[in-house]
């Protein structure tokens, strides 16, 4: 039972601070990397700013381009970007889901050929999995891979791909044996967005945002080098790669942030002859929420404990996952019943509270709370995976 | 930064949950339930051996000087297994006050009894009101020549009618914080009438009741007037206290279901198999760990003097008591008729949560009292 950070990491996250005063971009985008390119270029100067220092990946282990940070180091440095809104989306499916399978699966040439590139900052990766059957049920996609000569041969859709628009590279599951049974007829691959045959389509989301994207696989062709590991293996691997999903600290860490200021919003507005803040309903309402980033935190740190000790943790990172999915989602609720009609506001108008930002929040977690699993989904991986409790 | 527990708090917690598997089974929590003075002595010596009683007691008055961390370890075992008795009342109500206010005398006299297993104490703080802030504390004490004269009614007072004395909170004059002092009463004092209240935990609680009751002057603990300061700090450790003991709580009630969700075959298959089930546990996991970790937090801010210990303890404890008050129902539910049976144990847990989730303020005081450090 010991919460305090040691004095090396204590420093490390003065370092942090103090090399984002200057390098923090000044227009750092509204909410998330969305269709606009200038946006995008915001992104990808940011990750090649981190790059100068090592800290695109600083969790990597040094011979593929990180510092080899502990985790407890690498839970500071999400920490502070998460505190200072800092751009990070151009490489977070590259550093949190590429390179990490590659590490583990890839071969010396894939690993040669791709990790540098991500730490260097230098492509952004999208993710191949959903597909518009295959949702909560992944295993059961239909996209084909079949082989000719050195080549796969890919036909099929994929859809909700957030980023494909820029990527450089995608992640993709592809079925390779259809007699199969669904889990073990699946392959992974590293798929060249520029590949002929290829295509995106934007999917408008309901901010507005042009964030996702449907992707068409029309004869493909990828090179027998771009498969990962086994062939038929591949579900395996992509299941690996989801776990990678650490901490979940930037959600608890973002929420904190939001109590604060919505705290100094109710302050600050006047309300029937008193503050916002002295409505009884307000109180309770911030007080919950400010709990709840804090337990966030807590469930976060309690998943680096464990791998701290060297740990694998199981269900404890889904509990930290969901929980601050969820949580964020309340928070944003609770902010906009707390502001009343002006809750309602778009961030483009005039008299938005706090610039619109807890509208956003709110649009986006309800995207957040079905993407990269839904809560449902957690919650039967919790109890199965984690609990032990049958499937049937 | 490390949320676990560490070697000497695994081994206390290891040793604890033996040690209460064996000398206090279900049928031990059951008898007391029954019984008139709610706790088995036996058991009480036992785990004075095993210097339980002292734990947070300074080695010098012949404790073991361990922190609320530990505590919050072995407390949490002690919610696992539902121990009758004064524990808390003795260790932190009666305890606490007189080593962050006792005079070297005072000290001298009762805490390595205490440490001993040999005295049994609480505090008597809540009055028909049921208050927990200052301004519910209207027991009158009065100076007459060397002594006080206590007059008035205490009412939820934990374990009171098997103490040897008790830490009462009277007013000796003021309003609010200002005038309140703390005496150390012994219970078999003239003029002092207990009354068993009966209540959904069956655990003990009295009304006490004070006519024309004489303490000498030597027994006023801490300043005159300034006694309110004392009973905070008492509060906020029991208040972690009370954290702890619904986070073991929720663990084996959890524990019980989940289980007994895998065994309970209906529809032909076990009920732990649906999802209707398996979504309320996995929400029931996230209350009992994250009640865990907000104790410990607290636990911690308060050992080492952070300055957000007030915020914490309230997060805590309004936290605790929400989540395990719906881990327990969810208890239930998945238990269905079963657990509605008084033969089954899983209603032991139900009732001794809403007792806990009660103390030293439920969820809606505490937060009220988050909003406020907030504001600041």
């Amino acid at each position: 039972m010991d919460f305090r950070f040691t004095p090396q990491e204590q420093a490390f996250r003065e370092e942090i601070r103090d090399w984002l005063k200057t390098n923090l971009p000044d227009h750092t985008p509204g909410d998330r990397m969305s269709g606009d390119s200038e946006n995008l270029n915001v992104y990808k100067m940011f990750a090649q700013r981190l790059a100068t220092k090592g800290w695109v990946a600083p969790h990597w282990p040094k011979e593929y381009g990180g510092l080899g940070l502990s985790v407890v180091e690498q839970l500071v440095f999400n920490e502070e970007m998460a505190e200072a809104s800092a751009p990070m989306g151009y490489s977070t499916i590259g550093t949190g889901w590429v390179g990490p399978t590659l590490i583990v699966y890839g071969t010396d040439e894939q690993k040669q050929r791709w990790l540098p590139q991500i730490t260097a900052g230098d492509v952004m990766w999208c993710q191949g999995f959903s597909e518009p059957n295959a949702g909560s049920d992944l295993a059961s996609l239909k996209t084909s891979a079949v082989r000719d000569g050195d080549d796969y041969v890919i036909n099929g859709q994929k859809i909700w791909t957030s980023g494909a628009h820029y990527a450089d590279w995608m992640i993709l599951i592809a079925r390779t044996d259809p007699e199969a049974p669904k889990h073990k007829g699946i392959s992974y691959f590293l798929v060249d967005m520029k590949t002929p045959g290829l295509s995106t389509t934007p999917l408008i989301d309901m901010m507005d945002n042009h964030a996702f994207n449907e992707v068409f696989f029309d004869n493909v062709r990828v090179p027998r080098a771009n498969l990962l590991g086994e062939e038929n293996r591949g579900w395996y691997m992509a299941a690996t790669t989801l776990d990678f999903e650490r901490s979940s600290i930037g959600g608890a860490v973002g929420a904190g942030r939001m109590v604060r200021e919505l705290t100094q919003y109710c302050v600050d507005t006047p309300w029937n002859g008193h503050r916002l803040i002295d409505e009884s309903r307000v109180r309770s309402r911030l007080s919950d929420a400010a709990i709840e980033a804090e337990l966030g935190r807590l469930l976060s740190y309690r998943v680096i404990t464990l791998q701290s000790r060297g740990a694998v943790p199981n269900y404890e990172a889904s509990i930290a996952k969901l929980f601050n999915t969820d949580m964020q989602l309340r928070m944003a609720r609770s902010g906009l019943e707390i502001m009343g009609l002006y809750g309602q506001l778009d961030h483009q108008d005039k008299y938005a509270p706090l610039k619109g930002r807890f509208e956003r929040q709110y649009l986006w977690q309800t995207g957040l709370a079905v993407g990269g699993g839904t809560t449902e989904i957690q919650k039967n991986i919790i109890a199965t995976r984690g609990l032990g409790l049958p499937r049937q | 930064m490390d949320l676990g527990l560490d070697e000497q708090q695994e081994m206390l917690k290891n040793f604890a949950r033996d040690f209460l598997e064996k000398e206090c089974p279900e049928s031990l929590v059951r008898e007391m339930e029954e019984d008139d003075q709610g706790y088995s002595p036996d058991l009480w010596k036992k785990m004075a051996e095993q210097g339980w009683m002292g734990l947070i007691i300074p080695e010098d008055q012949g404790g073991a000087a361990m922190t609320l961390c530990e505590l919050v370890v072995l407390l949490e075992e002690f919610g696992r297994a539902l121990v009758p008795g004064p524990f808390i009342s003795t260790v932190v109500l009666g305890a606490v006050p007189i080593m962050e206010a006792g005079t070297d005398e005072q000290k001298a006299q009762y805490l390595p009894k205490i440490a001993a297993g040999e005295l049994i104490m609480t505090m008597a703080l809540t009055e028909p009101s049921a208050k927990w802030t200052a301004d519910g504390v209207t027991l009158e004490a009065k100076k007459d020549g060397g002594d006080y004269v206590l007059n008035g009614t205490k009412l939820f007072v934990p374990d009171a009618h098997v103490t040897d004395h008790m830490v009462v909170v009277a007013r000796t004059g003021g309003k609010g914080e200002d005038g309140i002092t703390l005496f150390i009463v012994d219970s078999k004092s003239d003029g002092i009438k207990f009354e068993q209240l009966k209540t959904i935990a069956a655990d003990k609680q009295s009304e006490v009741i004070f006519e024309n009751v004489k303490v000498p002057a030597a027994n006023v603990l801490g300043d005159e007037g300034k006694g309110w300061e004392t009973v905070e700090k008492v509060s906020r450790v029991a208040t972690v206290a009370a954290c702890a003991y619904l986070v073991g709580l929720s663990q084996m009630d959890f524990d019980t279901t989940l289980n007994y969700a895998k065994e309970r075959v209906q529809f032909g298959r076990p009920i732990g198999s649906f999802q209707a089930i398996q979504h309320k546990l996995a929400d029931a996991i996230i209350d009992v760990d994250g009640s865990r970790f907000i104790t410990y937090k607290a636990a911690w801010s308060l050992t080492e003097g952070e300055d957000d210990t007030d915020m914490m303890i309230s997060m805590a404890k309004a936290w605790a008591s929400d989540a395990s008050r719906r881990v327990v129902a969810h208890g239930q539910q998945i238990h269905g008729g079963i657990g509605f049976t008084k033969e089954y144990k899983i209603q032991l847990y139900f009732r001794r949560q809403k007792w806990m989730e009660l103390m030293w303020g439920d969820a809606d005081y505490h937060r009220e009292k988050v909003a406020q450090l907030m504001e600041v």
